[in-house]
């Protein structure tokens, strides 16, 4: 937090260091004034300097006195932290809105024209409301450098967190609720671009919409790549949470469909189900529910894409 | 009084009843058996849980696969959360001084219900069995997290029925023996002794009881809300099925937070009754001390949202929230001014528990004041469940609870095996533990200020520099821990005959030999206008 290179990153930091500041200083005080004076006691009051100790039972303004104190800090660090803290419920009416989905393990966020990454691309000096939307499990939202963190709650309406940045740059969002295996690698980016820079990012539609690329090989790679399905399924053979791609397609697995075991044959079929209904075969030594459905976040076209690319996994 | 005429009675340690060996100790109602009973279980289980985070430790020294998979990292700090939490810091010091020492310095001959006493014993090893049940049997090791958080503990396929179902029987352990030191300090008093003359560590038991009866159930009901919805799919947490997930959170919370008092109020007691013995002096505002005993234990019902302070709940809930976890610290501090006052002008005899309880009062303020930074809501918010929150919590139960504990069995060691320890071994294994406690977690407030989240099997490279030195913390202190237990388990066994009050203390416990026989007390004690537990 001291780091001068994200100061000032969010509208939120000012609010947030005071408060972390006022209440360091006034803990670091009392840690190193309390201590000093226990020690010096320790010193001047060893038995060998005072072998006779003086009785004393207590005094009742010594004891009003460090009550009072204490309250009166206290209640002004709660009041610093409040202060801090109210603004960040209250998203402006006319923030640019983004909805962030979070599932097991990545993040992926839809901004207003349909456009989705997975990173968090923003506008300088505009302020941004981002929905927040768990699909499985309790995600939690972290961009350190603009310290804000709200948790993404499953089936919880009108969740969202809002801030400005204020510095163009790269800055690192976290999960920061533990949701399983890839918790810790749960993380992505936000960068933050002149205005200007921004909007023609945000209509230049060609760097994710399918029809715009010529080959559906690399879009299917590309909406891959943005709904996040490298979180638990490799292209190179090795084992994660699912079954890696590499050589995936026209192979012949054992899956499990509805408690029987039976052999099938990777083709177009069995991939649309595996991605509209992926609990229906469970693929042998994998196990169940931990993916969830992607229909109406992949349509048909998207699927056939991903074909395409899945075809090229060799 | 009457030592010479008890010296006769064989001690509670030799005394051989129906049963002989393990038996006579298994099926003892005597309290100061049960206390070594749970004594040597929760050293079993801590040594378990100091393994568990040394292994974490070590996973973390560098970014990446270190020594473990992801899977086994999960695992590995949860049931480092669980053994830790439910079968240490919660019995913690009331299941083993609070047995050994509540009867005698009330001047009883052993608690109300010492049958009782004994099934307390037994659920919580029932309770430890079925837990450890749950991760070596069955299709996995949990992996949750000890806070079990909703959806995710529905969706994982690891064995978490029998972990939720072995906490609630820990949890009972706890309200048994609540109930029966309540009752204890109610009815067994000896004659003289009023409540304005109880030792402050019996009334730190006395608010921890309460907590214990009141708040446990809530977690007993909680955990059987998960087992019917894991068995029979009814919907109350999982929103797949219509539940709310934040509805679990404040269940659980509503007991979890009471229970950091469950912990650290005794520890606070202990502190209590170390500091006037070795400054040989009156402790420093008695009625303070309970007056703020009974405040936490109060207050601390009513600060549970501060977990949840990004969870989405109420503006006017954070609020509330924020400023009653404020509220709660005032207390703690006044305990510390008191018994920093104590040392003021007293006779300070530097001893290995005085150093255990000077050193606890410097943990427990760092512990203390981070919590402050947690308590202000836009702090909070930045911080919270970061590496700073492990820190903080760390700080006051292992620093608070755990350095407490240590001083404790220093200060009665003599009193329950009736020998001393080494004290230059003693000493040594507390500095090396010190160091190796203040290497270990301070670096995770630094960590936690730059943003590196809790929970994290890998990390990226920034984050690098303090995870080195936090391992680094960890080696050091299980050397301490090491050099500390090989010190007392030789001396129970071979140390030097100890004397009936080795450090002058004036509680009654210093009244009988060491170690006491069967039923404490020849004759139940009675005392005068001017005895008191602290008047030197």
């Amino acid at each position: 937090m001291y780091s001068s290179e994200i100061t000032q990153a969010s509208n939120f930091v000012k609010g947030v260091d005071t408060v972390f500041l006022i209440t360091l200083g006034v803990s670091f005080f009392f840690l190193i004034a309390l201590t000093v004076v226990m020690l010096i006691f320790i010193y001047k009051y060893n038995r060998k300097r005072n072998p006779k100790p003086t009785q004393i039972e207590g005094s009742t303004s010594l004891e009003i006195v460090w009550t009072v104190i204490p309250f009166l800090l206290t209640m002004l660090m709660f009041y610093y932290g409040w202060v801090g803290y109210k603004p960040m419920r209250k998203a402006p009416s006319d923030a640019m809105e983004v909805t962030v989905y979070g599932r097991m393990w990545n993040f992926s966020f839809e901004y207003e024209n349909g456009k989705r990454t997975d990173t968090l691309y923003l506008p300088k000096d505009k302020a941004v409301k981002l929905n927040l939307v768990a699909m499985d499990v309790l995600h939690s939202l972290y961009i350190p450098a603009f310290r804000v963190k709200q948790d993404m709650v499953p089936g919880l309406e009108n969740n969202f967190m809002w801030f400005e940045p204020q510095r163009v740059g790269e800055y690192e969002l976290f999960c920061a609720e533990y949701c399983g295996l890839q918790h810790s690698y749960m993380y992505t980016s936000v960068k933050v671009m002149e205005d200007s820079a921004f909007q023609s990012w945000m209509v230049d539609t060609t760097q994710v919409v399918a029809e715009n690329i010529d080959s559906p090989t690399a879009t299917g790679r590309r909406i891959m790549q943005n709904i996040g399905c490298f979180a638990c399924h490799t292209t190179d053979g090795s084992k994660l949470v699912g079954p890696s791609f590499k050589g995936i397609w026209g192979e012949e697995v054992t899956v499990t469909t509805g408690g029987k075991e039976r052999q099938v044959t990777v083709d177009e079929e069995y991939i649309r189900r595996s991605i509209y209904d992926p609990n229906a075969d469970v693929v042998d030594g994998f196990n169940k529910g931990l993916m969830l459905s992607y229909e109406g976040q992949l349509s048909e076209e998207d699927i056939e894409n991903i074909i395409e690319y899945l075809k090229t996994l060799h | 009084m009457n030592s010479t005429s008890i010296e006769n009675v064989a001690n509670y340690l030799k005394y051989k009843g129906k049963y002989k060996g393990l038996l006579g100790w298994i099926f003892s109602t005597d309290h100061k058996r049960i206390g070594l009973l749970y004594l040597y279980s929760m050293a079993t289980m801590f040594s378990v849980g100091v393994l568990l985070g040394l292994a974490m430790k070590l996973e973390l020294l560098a970014p990446g696969k270190t020594i473990m998979d992801a899977q086994s990292y999960n695992a590995t700090f949860t049931v480092h959360g669980v053994i830790m939490i439910f079968m240490v810091v919660v019995p913690g010091l009331p299941a083993v001084f609070g047995n050994f020492l509540l009867p005698i310095m009330i001047g009883a001959k052993d608690v109300a219900f010492p049958k009782l006493n004994l099934l307390s014993w037994w659920l919580y090893v029932a309770g430890v069995f079925l837990v450890l049940a749950a991760l070596l049997f069955g299709p996995g090791t949990p992996d949750t997290g000890w806070t079990f958080y909703a959806p995710y503990s529905f969706k994982t396929g690891t064995n978490m029925l029998p972990a939720v179902f072995g906490a609630f029987v820990l949890g009972f352990s706890s309200i048994l023996t609540g109930l029966n030191f309540l009752v204890t300090i109610h009815r067994l008093r000896c004659p003289g002794l009023k409540w304005s003359k109880l030792p402050l560590f019996v009334w730190t038991l006395y608010g921890t009881a309460w907590i214990q009866l009141l708040a446990t159930p809530v977690v007993g009901i909680t955990l059987v809300l998960i087992a019917l919805e894991r068995l029979f799919g009814v919907g109350i947490f999982d929103p797949a099925m219509g539940g709310d997930p934040i509805l679990y959170q404040h269940l659980f919370w509503i007991y979890s937070h009471p229970a950091v008092y469950i912990m650290i109020l005794p520890a606070m007691g202990a502190i209590s009754e170390i500091i006037p013995t070795f400054s040989q002096k009156h402790i420093f505002g008695y009625k303070a001390l309970i007056a703020s005993t009974m405040a936490i234990a109060f207050v601390g019902y009513l600060v549970w949202g501060h977990h949840m302070f990004t969870a989405g709940m109420s503006g006017t809930a954070q609020y509330y929230f924020s400023l009653l976890t404020f509220i709660v610290a005032i207390p703690s501090a006044i305990k510390v001014f008191n018994w920093i006052s104590t040392m003021y002008k007293g006779s300070i005899n530097l001893q290995t528990p005085f150093y255990w309880a000077a050193s606890f009062i410097f943990v427990f303020l760092i512990g203390g004041l981070s919590g402050l930074v947690l308590g202000a809501l836009a702090a909070n918010i930045y911080v919270h469940d970061t590496a700073f929150v492990v820190a903080h919590f760390h700080y006051i139960v292992f620093g608070g609870t755990g350095f407490a504990f240590f001083a404790a069995i220093h200060y009665w060691f003599p009193k329950i095996f009736g020998r001393m320890y080494d004290k230059a071994w003693a000493n040594t294994g507390w500095i090396v533990f010190f160091i190796g406690f203040l290497t270990l977690y301070s670096p995770m407030f630094y960590l936690g200020m730059m943003g590196m989240p809790r929970r994290y099997y890998d990390y990226l490279q920034e984050f690098h520099g303090g995870n080195i030195l936090s391992t680094i913390g960890s080696w050091v202190l299980v050397t301490g821990f090491i050099i500390i237990i090989v010190n007392l388990v030789r001396s129970a066994r071979i140390g030097p005959k100890a004397e009936m009050n080795p450090w002058n203390g004036k509680t009654l416990e210093w009244t009988v030999p060491s170690p006491p026989p069967l039923e404490n007390f020849d004759e139940i004690p009675e005392l005068g206008e001017n005895d008191g537990p602290y008047n030197y």
